[in-house]
């Protein structure tokens, strides 16, 4: 008996997803499902804004803690050919960073075919190098009349309501006025997290009930940095897995609204943990669809983990690292440089 | 979850399938891409050349099977690995003789812990406890009050202060003794495992409070470092077992081999989503099978042995079977499927089920489901019996009365023909028009099944037997599985 309900079971099962595959071929816009109704909007005003401790940290330093460079990589003695030794110690340094396995056949086709004339190290080094683009930018600053907006997207746990707290700060420390939007209205406790960080940066903070629709938030607080003519607004968003259309299609809607005016999109980073494997690729591929990523803030790399994920990312996606967090403290969120990256992630 | 993974394995299986025999040239070409099916799941490059070395070993140690191809033989054999480094037997979760039964939770930021603790304290609340749940991350902006909240919801009572972490624990910890709660959940603050002082503060609450259960918990997104972490955590706090999270990512899941493989203790719960039933035990030995691509039956059986009711569902089987199936038996079926949790997530446990269905079913939300509910209702009861009926003014009054358009009632009444003349063709024997996997399913279905000691109903191997040469099929993991059934925590009622 049991095995025919299964089997009934299935089939329903089966039918009731090819249904809705056709269905969402059939209707490509499909409108995520409407929110509850707009709660009402509260509004933190400022009253002073706090002195913060202003220690800027050098990557170099703050990865250098254990960074003898190259250590297995630089006591490789001669030039030319690279032995077959050398090479498995090149392999496991670069998967071990979590490079992954294109990225480093691709090196090490690299180092067997044309050797290194100027050691292995070098060359390894050059190699990596050729994924980043050499010059990053960091838009702060929108067409007339516009308000800029630096939208934060992400999956669940990655640090963006730290980022932005962070990245507040650094706006607050170089003359520019800040308005947060909180919109992760989902995770429990996210805007009291973000009302935190205003606190605690002196920035101006637009927040609303949990459960209410992000895009709102989005709007009420451009409409509030257009009122009081703020420099810009961090835009924060809930943390979503990458794989679910329907929460992908919400994120779409908020970037749409974001860059309506008086809004403009200028910069949208996805934000990532160190931590994250190769699945950081579809991530950033999805998001990217999404919401037309224009950089990645490389979080938690204070740890034991390389980040080196970010490599494959740039190589394959063209997607540039623009910051990066090394530390817990409200200044450890630092602009990335490929070099001394790349030194960090040779070191074992 | 391990999507991708499985995907490689069934490709490694094709190639291996279509050869005669294995030489050794043969072993080290599938035992390559084993080896980057693996890294690229994440698996730490220890945990991978251990593995590779175990099955090379399981596979030269034996002697060529009659009944298995060289391919399902070296299939076999990574199999039979992965169910021995995901932990063999599941970990059963014992109460302590003097109550409270006290957990704590310890991993890196952003992990998931404060989700998990308000998760597990559901979960103990369904196994007929009263759980008690400690805020002692007082770090993170907020924590405390993201686990009041949770907490709030499931109804339980979250116990912190503000003073240190230590002192939050200990005084948690006699609170709940007080009020005579049996487990205390202990959420920490998020830590890296370099972090000394803060290591050192997670060992401090540990020894004030000495915990019956430690558990790490593991982001399955989790890149090579899972292993640095998982050690140093275990050093330091002597886990007793590990908790994955956001299992229900596309991610490949490696870290839960890698963290599983350098702790030597069991993957004891699993999370599969943002909403707090999304939570359950975790089957090392169903997860190998899902590795493989081979779904997951025994659990998509207990989860309908437990929700369904069978006299509802046989009534209008019998309806189905016979081609007078209406639109009445399809909500029934419907609502029965639904009570079994989310499509995405069942459509998970299917074998052979492709990834476009999968994706598909994991996007449907309620929100679609009720639609499809509400065009049914707004019919009349002839109309249900004989869907031929409904002209153009009932179909616009349909639309009406669900509130939903013309267009979208004639999707689903031409669904619902394709799905009756579909039902009708596979009662006649065979299954010729399913969609690819569907025979597969059928087929796993009698397995697990037959494995079970369930009787087949006459016919059904004939059904499944066409399916046989296409399908890859693992033996060897059969009889193991019977065995452990002993050991296993039986899951809690879902709602």
């Amino acid at each position: 008996m049991t095995i025919v309900i299964i089997v009934i079971a299935l089939v329903v099962l089966a039918a009731l997803t090819l249904i809705v595959v056709r269905r969402r071929r059939n209707s490509a816009a499909l409108v995520s499902a409407p929110r509850a109704a707009m709660p009402e909007v509260l509004v933190h005003e400022v009253a002073e804004r706090p002195q913060l401790l202003d220690d800027v940290p050098v990557l170099e330093q703050r990865l250098g803690a254990s960074r003898s460079i190259f250590d297995r990589v630089r006591s490789m003695v001669g030039a030319g050919t690279v032995s077959a030794e050398q090479l498995d110690v090149v392999e496991e340094v670069l998967l071990r960073s979590d490079v992954g396995v294109a990225t480093t056949t691709a090196v090490l086709d690299d180092l067997r075919a044309n050797g290194a004339p100027e050691g292995v190290a070098h060359a390894v080094r050059t190699a990596l190098l050729g994924a980043f683009a050499p010059e990053r930018e960091v838009t702060t600053v929108a067409e007339p009349g516009r308000v800029p907006v630096w939208l934060f997207v992400g999956v669940n746990g990655v640090g963006k309501t730290t980022t932005i707290g962070k990245l507040a700060k650094r706006h607050i420390d170089q003359g520019r006025s800040v308005v947060l939007a909180a919109g992760d209205t989902f995770r429990a406790a996210a805007s009291e997290q973000l009302q935190q960080w205003a606190d605690r940066t002196g920035a101006d903070i637009v927040r609303a009930a949990e459960g209410a629709d992000p895009g709102s938030v989005v709007h009420d607080a451009l409409g509030r940095a257009a009122a009081r003519g703020a420099d810009i607004v961090l835009a924060d968003t809930a943390g979503r897995r990458a794989n679910s259309t329907n929460l992908l299609d919400e994120l779409s809607k908020i970037r749409r609204v974001a860059d309506r005016a008086p809004g403009q999109v200028v910069e949208t980073f996805m934000v990532l943990d160190a931590t994250t494997g190769q699945n950081a690729l579809s991530q950033a591929r999805e998001f990217h669809a999404a919401a037309n990523v224009t950089g990645i803030v490389l979080t938690k790399l204070d740890g034991t983990a390389r980040g080196g994920i970010v490599v494959a990312i740039e190589r394959e996606l063209g997607i540039p690292v623009k910051f990066v967090g090394v530390g817990e403290g409200v200044g450890d969120l630092i602009i990335f440089e490929p070099r001394a990256f790349v030194d960090s992630l040779l070191d074992t | 979850m391990f999507d991708a993974l499985s995907e490689r394995f069934e490709r490694l299986g094709t190639s291996l399938r279509s050869r005669g025999r294995l030489s050794d040239a043969d072993l080290d070409e599938a035992l390559g891409e084993v080896r980057s099916a693996l890294l690229e799941a994440d698996v730490e490059l220890g945990v991978v050349r251990a593995f590779l070395e175990a099955v090379r070993v399981r596979v030269s140690g034996e002697t060529l099977s009659q009944s298995l191809t060289p391919g399902q033989q070296v299939i076999k054999a990574v199999h039979e690995q992965l169910v021995e480094v995901l932990g063999g037997s599941p970990l059963k979760v014992t109460y302590a003789s003097r109550p409270p039964t006290v957990i704590l939770l310890a991993g890196l930021q952003g992990a998931g812990k404060t989700t998990t603790a308000a998760k597990l304290a559901q979960w103990f609340k369904q196994q007929g406890r009263q759980p008690y749940l400690i805020a002692a991350d007082l770090q993170r902006p907020a924590a405390v009050e993201q686990l009041r909240v949770l907490a709030g919801q499931i109804g339980v009572d979250v116990f912190s202060e503000a003073t240190d972490p230590v002192e939050v624990a200990r005084k948690g910890v006699r609170e709940a003794e007080r009020l005579g709660r049996d487990v205390v959940i202990i959420d920490t603050a998020g830590r890296l495992a370099i972090d000394e002082a803060l290591m050192r503060e997670v060992r401090s609450i540990s020894d004030a409070t000495s915990p019956h259960y430690t558990f790490l918990v593991i982001d399955a997104v989790t890149g090579q470092d899972a292993v640095l972490t998982a050690r140093s955590f275990h050093e330091t706090l002597a886990l007793t077992g590990i908790i994955v999270t956001k299992l229900d990512y596309d991610a490949r899941g490696g870290a839960v081999l890698s963290a599983r493989g350098v702790v030597g203790r069991p993957v004891v719960f699993a999370s599969t989503g943002e909403k707090l039933a999304d939570f359950d035990l975790f089957h090392p030995d169903r997860m190998a099978s899902r590795i493989l691509g081979m779904g997951d039956m025994l659990s998509l059986i207990e989860q309908a042995e437990r929700t369904m009711d069978p006299s509802v569902v046989a009534e209008s089987a019998g309806r189905m079977m016979s081609g007078t199936f209406t639109l009445d038996d399809f909500m029934t079926q419907l609502n029965q499927v639904r009570k079994m949790g989310s499509l995405g997530g069942l459509m998970r446990l299917v074998p052979g089920v492709t990834k476009e269905m999968r994706n598909a079913a994991s996007n449907v939300d309620d929100g679609e489901l009720n639609k499809i509910e509400a065009i049914v209702r707004s019919m009349t009861p002839r109309e249900r019996r004989e869907p031929s009926i409904i002209d153009g003014s009932r179909r616009t009054r349909i639309a009406k009365g669900s509130g939903t358009t013309v267009n979208a009632v004639n999707q689903l009444l031409k669904q619902f023909g394709e799905m009756r003349k579909m039902m009708k063709q596979m009662s006649g024997g065979g299954m010729p028009n399913l969609p690819g996997g569907m025979g597969r399913m059928a087929q796993a279905a009698a397995k697990a099944s037959a494995r079970r000691g369930g009787e087949l109903p006459p016919g059904f191997e004939a059904l499944g037997a066409g399916m046989n040469a296409a399908a890859p099929v693992v033996r060897g993991g059969g009889g193991k599985n019977k065995k452990k059934k002993g050991g296993r925590v039986t899951p809690p009622k879902q709602r």
